[in-house]
């Protein structure tokens, strides 16, 4: 059944040196911890860091759930998902609530975590001052002195030029009062489910070689100013197919005449409230 | 050097009773075989400015960087004294500390203000970032702070949402020293703060950086190879050459009676009118 693979594809070499990495993320909430990331049969940006977060925790007798931008049927959603099939022979399933660990990239499902189960994010850019500070050397020290001005100046100077706080996605959080940590280009609608949330949050990040973590129960507050608080977005509409007012919405175009429509991003979500409208 | 000694004589008169901020003992820095500063000696006290003057090489900017936290020295000491009186050795506190002391009780000017601002955000950002890294976290108030020193500093405060690109480099400079000033120093370091300004600019700002220092008891470093700003600004001047101070002293008693032969030549070749 795994095809003359190991289990979960990476060796078990490698899948302790990568769970060692997590344990002292989970120690260090927030922190970037350093892990020598291996070459993985998909290319970078498609979840290399979080496919190796994955084969090291997983068991076989876990169900894996994978979301891309909340979808479960797109191609890298349907792809990493049919990889643990073959290779761990692990049951699949695109209901949030069977599964015990979840990957994901761009989305935090709608559905309530529970503290059984684990969240893995794709990272493309783990470090939440690269933009700002170029140099790693000088990042480093500004994380080990907790010198997060200059992230201060990127809100204040979006304040100055649209009059609000402008960044929609991968909004910084503290972890823990401590660490500043890129969520993942989640939306910042997903950053209030980071704090205090039941389920393990683990972050791969394949290209940059990080992991970080953010155990259950931890407080994530994302940066803002008292005159400014942080605010998610919000819609004058609701889901065209399941009527859902409380989820992220993806504005899609359905014809050539400026028809659109707003959907649930997250698929499972929406279905599931279809489904429990007019039971079949 | 025998003038040295005597000289040394306090330019504040009421700075008995505090302790000096800074107090440097030998300090020595050398770069392999070149010999950058030797043997460098004095206090800062509160409310003084001291100019350092020598011509190129002479190890001014070596001296300030040593001073101001940026290069440890080979051997030597600086002490300092912090808000609450305590003294410490500036490169015996930790790296945390000494940054923060920077950011707070401490600034520096550079020459060239893309050196000291951040050219990506704009002039309101700039000057407000000290404010952020102290914990300022109210958009209105850090706005408003920042408008009242642009204005004390004669930068037009509804500019300050426009980059510091679109500023001219007098005002660039301004702007570099409302950044440093906000947090309330007490002591400021100075490379050539109007080295790149034409005459008029130049005075200009250095009457007003003469103000605001009276105004605020600031206490500075001046590093100038400028005989006229270290007369207009400073209240003591040490005069370097080869790495050595070679005259230390008030600045009207060093540049009306100069004692050694250089800083002779040095105050004569002032071009005059």
């Amino acid at each position: 059944m795994t095809g003359g693979y190991n289990f979960a594809y990476l060796d078990e070499q490698t899948k302790r040196m990568i769970r060692r990495a997590l344990l002292k993320a989970v120690a260090l909430p927030g922190y970037q911890v350093p892990f020598g990331s291996r070459e993985m049969p998909l290319p970078y940006g498609w979840g290399t860091g979080g496919i190796q977060v994955t084969a090291s925790i997983i068991g076989a007798d876990d169900t894996l759930k994978v979301i891309d931008q909340g979808a479960d049927d797109t191609t890298n959603a349907v792809s990493i998902r049919r990889f643990f099939a073959k290779t761990a022979g692990v049951a699949t399933t695109e209901q949030t609530g069977a599964a015990t660990i979840i990957q994901t990239r761009h989305r935090i499902p709608e559905t309530k975590l529970r503290d059984d189960q684990i969240m893995v994010f794709q990272v493309p850019i783990p470090e939440p001052l690269r933009w700002l500070e170029p140099r790693e050397a000088e990042t480093r020290r500004m994380h080990a002195y907790a010198d997060y001005a200059v992230m201060h100046v990127r809100l204040y100077e979006d304040v100055a030029r649209y009059g609000r706080i402008a960044t929609a996605y991968d909004y910084p959080v503290v972890v823990n009062g401590r660490y500043l940590m890129r969520p993942s280009p989640i939306p910042k609608f997903d950053n209030p489910k980071l704090d205090r949330s039941p389920a393990l949050m683990l972050f791969g990040a394949g290209r940059e070689k990080r992991i970080y973590a953010v155990p259950p129960y931890t407080p994530v507050k994302s940066l803002d100013f008292d005159d400014h608080p942080f605010t998610v977005e919000s819609w004058d509409r609701s889901c065209a197919l399941c009527g859902a007012d409380d989820s992220f919405l993806d504005e899609v175009i359905v014809d050539d005449r400026g028809g659109r429509m707003f959907v649930c991003s997250d698929t499972d979500h929406c279905r599931g409230r279809r489904d429990a409208e007019q039971p079949a | 050097m025998t003038a040295l000694a005597a000289r040394d004589v306090r330019a504040v008169p009421n700075a008995g009773s505090a302790s000096p901020l800074l107090v440097v003992e030998a300090l020595t820095k050398a770069f392999g075989g070149q010999i950058a500063c030797r043997d460098v000696t004095f206090e800062l006290w509160p409310g003084e400015i001291l100019a350092v003057v020598g011509e190129s090489g002479a190890g001014k900017t070596t001296l300030l960087k040593c001073l101001s936290g940026q290069l440890e020295p080979d051997s030597g000491r600086i002490a300092l004294t912090r808000r609450d009186g305590s003294v410490a050795e500036l490169y015996g506190i930790a790296e945390s500390e000494r940054r923060r002391l920077m950011r707070t009780d401490w600034g520096i000017i550079h020459q060239n203000p893309r050196d000291g601002l951040r050219f990506g955000v704009s002039v309101g950002a700039n000057v407000g970032e000290r404010l952020m890294a102290v914990g300022a976290r109210h958009y209105g108030e850090i706005r408003r702070t920042v408008s009242e020193w642009l204005e004390r500093l004669e930068v037009d405060p509804a500019r300050m949402d426009a980059l510091p690109a679109t500023f001219s480099g007098g005002m660039q400079q301004r702007v570099q020293i409302a950044r440093n000033l906000v947090t309330g120093p007490r002591l400021v370091f100075m490379d050539e703060p109007t080295g790149g300004l034409d005459v008029s600019v130049q005075a200009r700002l250095l009457d007003l950086l003469r103000s605001l220092a009276g105004e605020l008891g600031l206490a500075g470093v001046l590093v100038t190879h400028d005989l006229a700003v270290a007369r207009l600004l400073a209240d003591r001047l040490m005069v370097m050459r080869g790495g050595e101070v070679v005259e230390l002293g008030l600045v009207d008693q060093v540049l009306d009676d100069p004692q050694h032969a250089y800083t002779q030549l040095l105050v004569s070749s002032v071009l005059q009118i």
